[in-house]
Order: C-alpha cells, then sequence, then structure tokens
C-alpha cells in the first residue's frame, strides 16, 4: 500500500544517520581496540595485545570481577525489593493500584545524579544517617563505612534500577490471565504453590528483562564508584574512563570498552 | 482528481451499462494463490455481491478493486479506463470499511466532508454536500458527535455517508453489516438496499453471509479457494445451483450422489427417469421440494418414495424432518407446521425439482 | 481480579511494599528537606528554616547558564531524534529494505548499553572526524543517543495505528502526503508527546554520554558534578529540589493530558470497537 518513493523517504535518512553516527563510531571502537599507543600517540598497528594486557593484568582482573560482584549484587537486590513490591501491586493493591504505579515511576523522573548526590548526603560521616544514629544515642563517633565503599555503591544502585527491575515484573505480573490462578487454585494448589507452578513462571520474561537491564547498566556504570564509591568501589568503567583521560591510553580503554559491550550484548541474546 | 461536477449523474454511465470489468486478476501472497484468473463484470446501477466463507478471498478482491493491494496478474478497468494501475486516492471509488476506520480524531460532520477537504473543495460546496449526506443517513443531530460517542450503527451511518458524499462510481462496502447485532442488521440491510435504489450508485458488498447476499443482491458471485464458483442473481443461483458446493452454501439441500443408466436416473431408494449420457450424478434436491403426500398417488412428474421419520426440528412455521429411505439415506424434509410425526410416509418430490450438479 | 483469593488482604505484603516505598523515596525527601536547613546538609534533625540556599542559587549565575545550555540541548535533541525516530519508526513498520534487522537493534543499542560505551564511541568519532568538542557536539550526541527513545515510542505508536484509518483516507481521495499530516500524525499525537517529554526529561539528565561530548560550556548536570567534586552545598539540594518539583510537574501534566484525551476519545472508541465486534 505504501509506494517505493514513501518507503525511501522514510527509510533513507536514518539509515544513513545511524550507520554514520552509530554504526561507524562502534566500529571505530573496535578498531581502536586494536591499536596501540607508542610514545603519547596512537599508532594504527592492528595487533592484540591491549585484550592480553586486559585478560593477563591482575589489577584489571580484580576490578571487573568486583564490578561482575557489584552488578550481581545490585540485580539481586533489585529483585528483592521490586519483585514483592509488582506482587503486592499487581494483586493486593486494589483501587490504589494506579496511584501506587504512579508512585513507583515517579523517582525514574528524577535526575540520576540527584538521586546520587542524595545518597552522599546521607551516607556521609557527618551525614544525615550518622547524624540520625547519634541523635538516637546509638553512635557516638561517626561511622565511616557508610560511604566510599563498595557497599555505599550497590545502594545507590539498588535504589536506581529497583523502579527499573519493578516495570517489566509488574507488566508480566498483570498480563498473566487471572482465571489460570483461579484454574490453578480449582485444581488444589495452594496460594504457595500457585505462586511457584504458575505466576512466577509466568512472570519469568519480565524479571529476566528487569534483571539484565539492572545488571547491564551497572556494570557500566562510572558515576556511582565516583559519587559514593571511593578507591575500593572502583569499577571497571572508572577503568575506561582513566585510560581516556589522563592515563591516555584509548586502544587499552577501547578493548575493556569492547569486553563490556560483548557481556552486554551476550547477556541480551540470552535473555 | 479534481471537483466533482454539480451533477454527477450526467457522468455516470447509463443503468444497466458495463461499469467494471475485472479481466483475469490473480493474486499471490507469497506462495498462497488467493485469487485465481478471476473474471467478472459489474454493470452501472446493479448491487453486486461477493460472498464467499473467510479466506475465499472476497476482501482481497475488493482491496484490489479500491487499490490497497496490486494483482499480481491481470488488468481492471472501469468506465472505459484502467483502473489498477491508479493509486487508491485517484479512484472513483469509495469504501465502507469493515470496522468503519472512523477516524477518531475527528468529529462525525469532519469526518464526512474529509474526502471533499482533501480534494480543495470550495467551502460552501463541502457544507451543503456533507449536510445533504448526513440528512440522507439520518445522522444530521450526531454530526458534532466524535466517533467514540456513536453507537455501532450511528457509525456505520457515518461511514456511509462519508463516503457518499464523494459521489463514487462505484461503492465498495466490506462486511458493513458483521459488527452489528442481528435486529440492527436487519434494518440496516433495509436501508442499504432502499439507498442503493434512490441514489442508484453502483455497489460491491462483500459478505460469508448467504441470507444477506440473498435479500440485498441483484447478483451473487459466489468465491470458492479464490476461484468464482458461480455468478447469478439470487434466484437463479437457489433455484439451480451449478455446483454442489453452492447448492450447499446457499441454503440447505439433499444431495443425491447416484448414477443415470438407460435414461434412468438412481440415487440410493429413489429412482425417476432422466434423458442424460450413462455415469455417476449428482442432484441437489432442496428439503422443502419434498413434501408429505398423504393420499399415497402422485402426478406424473412425480417421485415418491416411502421413508421413517427419524428426528423432528420445529422451526415455527415449519419444521424441518430427517428422513430414512433405507439402506442409511438420510434426507431432509421441509414442511409446514404439523405437529408430531413419527413412523412410515409417503413422501413426493418433482422430478424437476432435482437439479443436477457437478461435484 | 474477581477471584476472592487473589485480592486476599496480605498485611506482611503491605508493609514490605511500604518498606520498598519508604526506600525508594527516602532520598528525595532528605534532599528536599535540607533544601531548607539553616546549618546546611548533614545533622540531626534538620533544624532552622531557611530559604538562604535558593536566594544564593538564584544568584549563581554559572548554574543558569548551565540550565540555559541544558535547556538548549535537549530542545534540539528533542527536535532532532522525533524527526529521525518517526522516520525510523515509519520505516521499521512498513518498509523492507536490507539491513532491516540490523537496523533495528543498531538504534536500539544506546537505550542498553552503557552510557559510557556510547559516549566513548562518539567521543572517538568526533576526534576522527576532527570536530571541536562545544555544546553542539553534545547535542549531537543526545540527538543520536535518543533515536532509540524516539523510535520505540513511535513505534509502538504505530502498532496500535489502524491501518484502515490510512486505506481509508486514500480511498476518500487524501494523497499520500495528506493522509500523514491529516491521519498519521494526528493519531501519534500522544506518542510523540510521550516521546517528546522522555526525550527532554534524558536529555536534561545525561551525564555519560555528555562526559565525553562537552566542551568548555557545562549542562545542568555536569555543572552540579563539578560542584560535587568540590564538596557538599545546599545549594546544590536547593537546584535537585527545583529539578524534582519541574519533574514532578511534567509528570502531572503528563497524566493530565494523557488521561484527558484517551477519557476522551480513543479509549472509548476502543472499547466500543470490542463491544461491537
Amino acid at each position: 500500500m505504501y509506494s517505493r518513493a514513501y518507503k525511501s523517504v522514510v527509510s533513507v535518512p536514518p539509515l544513513l544517520w545511524v550507520a554514520a553516527f552509530l554504526l561507524l563510531p562502534y566500529a571505530l571502537m573496535f578498531a581502536h581496540s586494536l591499536w596501540a599507543v607508542r610514545e603519547g600517540i596512537i599508532v594504527h598497528h592492528w595487533n592484540l595485545n591491549n585484550y592480553k594486557t586486559l585478560f593477563t593484568n591482575p589489577v584489571y582482573l580484580e576490578v571487573l570481577s568486583r564490578t561482575l560482584r557489584i552488578a550481581a549484587s545490585v540485580t539481586i537486590c533489585s529483585i528483592l525489593l521490586g519483585y514483592p513490591l509488582a506482587y503486592y501491586l499487581a494483586f493486593h493493591a486494589g483501587t490504589r493500584k494506579e496511584l501506587l504505579y504512579q508512585l513507583v515511576i515517579v523517582p525514574l523522573w528524577v535526575s540520576y545524579l540527584v538521586r546520587g548526590y542524595a545518597w552522599k548526603t546521607i551516607l556521609g560521616s557527618d551525614g544525615v544517617l550518622n547524624g540520625f544514629l547519634q541523635y538516637l544515642h546509638l553512635t557516638h563517633e561517626p561511622v565511616g563505612f557508610f560511604l566510599y565503599s563498595p557497599f555505599a555503591v550497590v545502594l545507590m544502585l539498588t535504589h536506581i534500577y529497583t523502579p527499573f527491575v519493578f516495570l517489566p515484573i509488574y507488566a508480566a505480573l498483570e498480563h498473566i490471565p487471572r482465571p489460570l490462578l483461579e484454574a490453578s487454585q480449582d485444581l488444589g494448589a495452594g496460594s504457595l504453590q500457585t505462586f511457584w507452578r504458575v505466576i512466577l513462571p509466568l512472570s519469568m520474561p519480565g524479571l529476566l528483562a528487569g534483571a539484565t537491564f539492572a545488571f547491564v547498566l551497572s556494570l557500566g556504570d562510572f558515576l556511582a564508584p565516583l559519587l559514593v564509591g571511593g578507591p575500593s568501589g572502583t569499577m571497571i568503567a572508572n577503568v575506561v574512563q582513566s585510560l581516556f583521560g589522563a592515563a591516555f591510553d584509548w586502544p587499552l580503554g577501547a578493548a575493556i570498552s569492547v569486553g563490556i559491550l560483548v557481556i552486554t550484548i551476550s547477556l541480551l541474546f540470552l535473555s | 482528481m479534481s471537483a466533482s461536477p454539480a451533477n454527477p449523474a450526467q457522468e455516470l454511465p447509463a443503468e444497466g451499462a458495463e461499469l467494471l470489468e475485472v479481466r483475469n486478476i490473480a493474486k499471490r501472497f507469497g506462495a498462497v494463490d488467493v485469487l485465481k484468473n478471476i473474471s467478472l463484470n459489474i454493470a452501472s446501477g446493479e448491487f453486486l455481491t461477493l460472498l464467499g466463507e473467510s479466506g475465499s478471498g472476497k476482501t482481497t478482491l475488493l482491496r484490489l478493486i479500491a487499490g490497497f493491494e496490486q494483482p499480481s496478474s491481470g488488468e481492471i478497468w472501469m468506465g472505459g479506463a484502467r483502473l489498477d494501475v491508479l493509486p487508491p486516492y485517484k479512484r472513483r471509488v469509495n469504501t465502507v470499511f469493515q470496522n468503519y476506520a472512523l477516524f477518531p480524531h475527528l468529529s462525525a460532520r469532519d469526518n464526512v466532508a474529509y474526502g471533499l477537504r482533501v480534494k480543495n473543495t470550495p467551502g460552501r460546496e463541502i457544507n451543503g454536500r456533507v449536510e445533504e449526506a448526513l440528512r440522507m443517513v439520518k445522522m444530521l443531530d450526531f454530526a458534532a458527535n466524535r466517533p467514540s460517542k456513536l453507537s455501532g450503527g450511528q457509525q456505520q451511518r457515518i461511514a456511509l455517508a462519508r463516503a457518499l458524499v464523494n459521489r463514487p462510481q462505484l461503492l465498495l462496502l466490506d462486511e458493513p453489516l458483521s459488527a452489528l447485532d442481528a435486529n440492527l442488521r436487519k434494518q440496516m440491510q433495509s436501508e442499504l438496499k432502499s439507498l442503493q435504489r434512490e441514489i442508484g450508485i453502483t455497489f460491491l458488498f462483500v459478505t460469508h453471509d448467504q441470507e444477506e447476499a440473498m435479500a440485498l443482491s441483484d447478483r451473487i458471485a459466489l468465491l470458492r479457494d479464490g476461484a468464482l464458483e458461480q455468478v447469478a442473481s439470487p434466484r437463479e443461483i437457489y433455484a439451480h445451483p451449478a455446483t454442489a458446493y453452492t447448492a450447499q452454501f446457499i441454503g440447505q439441500t439433499n444431495l443425491l450422489r447416484g448414477e443415470i443408466r438407460g435414461s434412468i436416473a438412481t440415487c440410493g431408494a429413489l429412482r425417476w427417469p432422466l434423458e442424460g449420457t450413462d455415469g455417476p450424478a449428482m442432484f441437489s434436491l432442496r428439503p422443502e421440494a419434498i413434501r408429505i403426500c398423504t393420499d399415497g398417488k402422485r402426478q406424473t412428474n412425480e417421485v415418491k418414495f416411502r421413508a421413517t421419520v427419524r428426528q423432528q426440528f420445529y422451526g415455527g412455521s415449519s419444521e424441518l424432518l430427517e428422513v430414512d429411505c433405507g439402506n442409511g439415506q438420510t434426507l431432509r424434509v421441509r414442511v409446514p407446521a404439523r405437529g408430531p410425526l413419527t413412523g412410515e410416509h409417503d413422501f413426493v418430490f418433482s422430478m424437476a425439482e432435482a437439479i443436477r450438479v457437478q461435484e | 481480579m474477581s477471584a476472592n483469593s487473589t485480592s486476599r488482604r496480605a498485611p506482611l505484603l503491605a508493609l514490605y511494599a511500604v518498606f520498598v516505598f519508604a526506600f525508594i523515596y527516602s532520598p528525595i525527601v532528605v534532599l528536599v528537606l535540607y533544601s531548607f536547613n539553616r546549618d546546611g546538609v548533614g545533622g540531626f534533625p534538620p533544624r532552622h528554616f531557611t530559604l538562604n540556599w535558593y536566594t544564593q542559587l538564584f544568584a549563581d549565575s554559572s548554574i543558569w547558564d548551565s540550565v540555559l545550555n541544558s535547556l538548549m540541548v535537549a530542545a534540539g535533541s528533542v527536535a532532532l531524534s522525533l524527526t529521525l525516530g518517526l522516520l525510523a519508526a515509519l520505516a521499521l513498520d512498513r518498509a523492507d529494505f536490507p539491513g532491516k534487522a540490523l537496523f533495528r537493534r543498531l538504534v536500539l543499542l544506546p537505550l542498553i548499553l552503557p552510557g559510557i560505551i556510547t559516549g566513548l564511541s562518539l567521543l572517538m568519532f568526533a576526534v576522527f572526524a576532527g570536530v571541536q568538542l562545544r555544546l553542539l557536539t553534545v547535542f549531537w550526541g543526545h540527538g543520536t543517543a535518543l533515536i532509540s527513545v524516539a523510535t520505540t515510542e513511535l513505534f509502538a505508536g504505530l502498532q496500535k495505528l489502524d491501518r484502515a484509518q490510512e486505506e481509508a483516507s486514500l480511498d476518500l481521495g487524501a494523497t499520500p502526503w495528506q493522509t500523514f499530516w491529516r491521519i498519521t500524525l494526528p493519531n501519534l499525537k500522544l506518542s510523540l508527546i510521550a516521546a517528546a517529554l522522555l526525550i527532554f526529561t534524558l536529555s536534561m539528565d545525561e551525564i555519560a554520554v555528555t562526559f565525553f561530548l562537552i566542551g568548555r560550556d557545562n549542562t545542568l548536570p555536569l555543572e552540579i558534578w563539578a560542584r560535587l567534586r568540590l564538596g557538599i552545598t545546599p545549594e546544590i539540594n536547593a537546584i535537585s529540589t527545583l529539578i524534582f518539583a519541574v519533574s514532578v510537574a511534567l509528570i502531572v501534566i503528563w497524566y493530565r493530558l494523557r488521561a484527558r484525551s484517551l477519557g476522551d476519545r480513543s479509549q472509548e472508541f476502543l472499547e466500543q470497537l470490542g463491544e461491537t465486534s
């Protein structure tokens, strides 16, 4: 029904734009990862040394494993918070469902930086939490380990990604036809059995989508560690950032980026 | 397309002259032959119905004529000019869509005015013609409403007005009544029929409902698996179905499988004289063509048989019997309502009512 | 929801939901509260209400310069990504071309990938092309990355659009161009507004891509970022509270808009269609 002219008018401009300004830059990233730096200049000498460094240097491996641990913790915490919330809204919230749903959405619109900053003011040694604890006379000295630790990074990222995890789970739960639950009970399954045998499997796609999202975005985060992580909370993206900055080793930075990209894309394919 | 002339009647071909000609049209979607070599003529002022089951290709044929699909081969001509090469917006053909496809963001009036507006018709003329069209479908009072505020029947009327206001040479109707409930449907059938007589525009109507097709059409084109099974007037197609499929699809019938040998037709227990070459044959015998023979006598041109009543279905003014002629041969007989009936009886039918059909 | 068993009260679960909400909202509450605290951030409980931090903020010209920069970038990104996203959505919905599957995935990548990857790739491209980094490069980066959002949102809108609407328009004599303006676009209005709001918000808040593409002028998030590195000041609480207020206002406007126009027609229309067919 649409003419050839119509089809080319709508497809050519975005195709060209995306090819030039997305495909090419990503390709350039890959190319850089195969180049080298000699005396502070990037030379187009094709080699695999950057990847070799990445897989043999214990510093990178340690940061990478910490990053994976943090991302996994964030994912698990977000699910532990997001799934019951979604379940409550989908099945028990009654008429307040819509309002509560909006309440979960609102923080999504609030600046990432602002939320991160809020945690910094809460967790700091002269922050709100320490002030609160001393006010209650639970502690007399400020507790130092709240801020600038992997814990703070996990807390902040969990706070950011819980609504993201909530959304697809809630959508999946809402789409479960209610007669299925009645059928399950009719066939003699209790609430818990209905949950394990019907609800959980049917909400699994939503759960996986949310989990993938939280994991991937935590994996590549470099702002949370800078804000609340401190040296012990450094993540892989911070390494990339410093390689592109002060350390000036773009090829190595590009190689690590390609690594993150590969992990991301393979996760997306799996889920 | 330029603005329509003040008097469209002058431009229309004379009543009965050929308006649309479908020549050897075929349509393939991938490996599927949706339409196979269809040829069909529609006369000006005619009410022609494309009848068929879902998947028979009737809607595809309609969309080819409207211009939403391109034929894989063949041509379509209208008023002496090639139609299939034109884009939909250059065809003097308008469509009433199955779910009306009214524009939700426009009022009923603006929906009707749409076709005139996009052709830059002068404002005064638009107002007059929209008014006229709305009056014609009795929707003047609802003109300001959005489609969402209209009932199904009202939406249907607006869809009709929106198409007719453009004074098309041919109006295509794609199962326009299928979304309405039974009562409203009957009423709209009657209005549609009188409207068509009144304005004299050629209607090409698509439906899967054989009763609707019989009630409305001048001619019915029965489609089966993308091919035309039979094209004829409702009376003709009912009285003289060409094939077993037609006989079964249109109305109820008894299909009798048998043979002709030595100028005698034999179908199980039934035998009657019939000229024809020897060989297998099939006949369609309508249930109402059979009657109960109370006095045991038959006319010379009638066939008599004895059968046992097995089932009786009450249907108000008439009832349907299932009778067993022996050897498991079952026939359906429609008789005037007459109360419970059991046991063996004599039945007769006129030989001329057993219509020989192709398998 | 008719099943009694599924709407049964679940006090433990409700309590847990309250806890999650508290977790989600406590930082925001703290932030807003301390923007009015005379003694600055930290300490408990907050005492002595003040508007000083706001007065200080309003006098701070470099913050407002950065706000202006952010607004310009966001407005430009909305225009750019909405235009390209609309075309891309139309292409995905109705055209077949070689590499369509790849194109669909590529467009979405910036949405799925960590921002640093897209940011660095664009940086390398800019350096490679010899482009000097300035506000324009930020606009280019945001506009390109956010095509993903526009495409997803508008593609979903197109999928909901009844194809027969456009056929009806063509059938009534409108050219494809007229049909696009009179039927397709008005039907996409909600998706267009939603996409525009989303792109605007995301651009206003973007850091990862901006971080690598920024020249001398700062956007608002980067200005805040720069100050954060120097230390915490309640002025940041004040600007964050304002950002929060604007975001909430935008959300409320959006829901009002959606509720009204939905209630007005499309929803009922669809319901009616559902009933009759």
